[in-house]
């Protein structure tokens, strides 16, 4: 279990200069509005209101079974693929109802990426990883340069430049993560979410990609779910704390948001109690 | 003192010796004697000739030949009809719907049926009511309808074997469900489908009481066409062993081993696939 301080120094690091102020003055990606997600009827995650803003990272910690997984996927429309899967409630999209009438959810996904918890590359190539998403989108411009410039993006280009024909599967597990990056980022999305995606991996691994994060808010909006605290508090800039509430019998647990602030104030004054006995460790 | 434990281990290894020493035993010797009986008219003859009253003069070309033929047929309808069955069901079919469970159901028992229902269905629907008579394509379609169920059980394990992630990423790409199936689950599948669909043709090759009932004849002089008259090898091989005359029964031994070979060539080519392509998750 992790252990229960907060690495205050580093939260200061991060955090610094990002007051929730100006975090809001950024242009709104996302605008949730009373979202509800139920499975075959029983309902997972219930009355979340929230805004992610452009260049930043928004995290997503709380328990498990808080819905925070089910969350992210709301935002690429991968609930749709769970048959029996109903989202309520409004996410806007620059504005847009993401879950319009005339809405395809294969174009949300070329703009919204998405990196899974457990690295997922294709039984293929190195090279055909990332040019999976490009050839399938058809996009324009050379392949050979958008693979590169993904794989430098995703720092893993100096790893595997030698040897470009290579199946994917060789590679170490945080270099598969990189290359899952690098097959996101290859399709130029505006928004890059990301679901636990150093939870399968090392410590090393995990620090090069929370790096990785830091260099990529700069051009891309991130999301984050991680059931890792400290990791939310490197990374983040804006943090929303999910909780499970457990119906008076017993019998159904839904994830609700608690609290939704700057990564700063989550993890040094949050205002609710149960977000306080999270992050010091008190409770999950 | 050897305690009862290590005595029932030992007893234990014993029986599965003994069970593994009889299969291999039985399937030996019935190598070996098919080989030893058929080798002296294991000739070009065999290849070359049609069958005939005279053992001598005697050959199964007509039969190696349509063998071969429906083999191709059967490769040709029942792998794109299984495949594509076998996508639907586990990448379209809903399975709440009634009628896909049916399809489901039904796919098994089909399995299961023997194949000279098949045969009897042939020869009622296919040579005698659509008409196209006793030739190698009804031969090939009903040999088509034995072996599909198998193919789309096959290919559906196949296909079911892909692991979900793989989906996923592609779908998270901005894929659509065609180019998830066409371009990450089929590639990924196809070892197992090819696995699966020699073997079935393997069985194919070898079904002797289907063609029966759809009229592959006993005594065809000449090669065989799409739809023409035929004999199949097993079915030759069959009335061979029926005649009296002993050199009949050397020319059956013959046939057998040429029929061995080409099933194991084609459970070897099924082997390769597999190695070739291992599974990489």
């Amino acid at each position: 279990m992790e252990s229960p301080q907060i690495d205050s120094a580093r939260i200061a690091q991060v955090s610094r200069g990002l007051e929730r102020a100006e975090i809001e003055r950024r242009e709104k990606v996302f605008t949730v509005t009373d979202l509800a997600v139920s499975y075959g009827g029983n309902p997972a995650l219930e009355d979340v209101t929230l805004d992610v803003h452009r260049n930043t990272v928004t995290a997503f910690i709380g328990p498990s079974g808080c819905g925070k997984s089910t969350f992210i996927r709301c935002f690429n429309r991968m609930n749709d693929l769970i048959p029996g899967a109903k989202v309520e409630g409004t996410v806007l999209y620059h504005g847009a109802d993401l879950y319009g009438r005339d809405v395809d959810p294969v174009d949300v996904r070329r703009r919204i990426g998405m990196v899974f918890q457990k690295p997922n590359p294709f039984p293929k190539s190195i090279y055909d990883n990332v040019a999976f998403g490009p050839r399938v989108l058809s996009l324009k411009g050379s392949l050979d340069e958008r693979v590169e410039k993904a794989l430098r993006d995703a720092a893993l280009w100096d790893e595997v430049k030698d040897r470009m024909k290579d199946g994917a599967l060789g590679l170490s597990g945080g270099q598969q993560q990189r290359l899952c990056i690098a097959r996101a980022l290859a399709v130029e999305p505006d928004v890059i979410l990301m679901d636990e995606p150093a939870s399968a991996l090392d410590p090393i691994s995990t620090t090069r990609i929370e790096d990785l994060m830091h260099e990529l808010k700069r051009d891309y909006s991130i999301v984050i779910v991680t059931h890792n605290m400290q990791q939310a508090a490197r990374v983040a800039d804006m943090t929303a704390f999910f909780s499970v509430v457990v119906a008076e019998d017993g019998s159904a647990r839904r994830g609700v948001l608690v609290e939704y602030d700057t990564t700063a104030k989550i993890f040094t004054t949050p205002s609710d109690k149960r977000t306080e006995d999270y992050v010091t460790g008190r409770f999950g | 003192m050897t305690s009862s434990r290590v005595l029932k281990n030992r007893a234990f290894e014993a029986a599965m010796l003994f069970a593994m020493v009889v299969a291999f035993g039985t399937l030996a010797v019935l190598l070996v004697d098919t080989l030893v009986t058929g080798w002296p008219q294991l000739d070009a003859q065999l290849f070359s000739d049609s069958p005939s009253t005279q053992p001598e003069e005697a050959g199964a070309r007509p039969a190696i030949l349509a063998t071969l033929y429906l083999g191709l047929i059967v490769l040709a309808l029942s792998v794109p009809i299984g495949v594509l069955t076998a996508i639907y069901l586990e990448e379209y079919a809903d399975r709440k719907r009634w009628w896909n469970r049916l399809i489901e159901v039904n796919i098994q028992n089909l399995a299961a049926v023997p194949s000279i229902v098949y045969g009897i269905l042939g020869l009622a629907f296919i040579v005698r009511g659509v008409g196209i008579g006793r030739v190698v394509l009804a031969g090939g379609l009903i040999l088509t309808l034995v072996v599909l169920p198998t193919v789309v059980v096959a290919s559906r394990e196949a296909i079911r074997a892909v692991p979900d992630s793989i989906r996923q990423g592609a779908f998270a790409l901005g894929a659509t469900k065609w180019q998830v199936v066409w371009r990450q689950v089929l590639p990924a599948a196809i070892p197992g489908m090819a696995t699966g669909s020699i073997l079935a043709l393997s069985r194919a090759v070898g079904e002797t009481a289907p063609l029966i009932m759809v009229g592959a004849i006993v005594y065809v002089a000449f090669d065989p066409t799409l739809l023409g008259p035929y004999t199949a090898l097993p079915v030759q091989i069959y009335n061979w062993t029926k005649q009296p005359d002993p050199t009949f029964q050397t020319l059956a031994a013959a046939g057998a081993i040429v029929l061995l070979a080409i099933v194991l060539s084609m459970n070897a080519v099924a082997i390769f696939l597999r190695n070739r392509y291992r599974k990489q998750w």
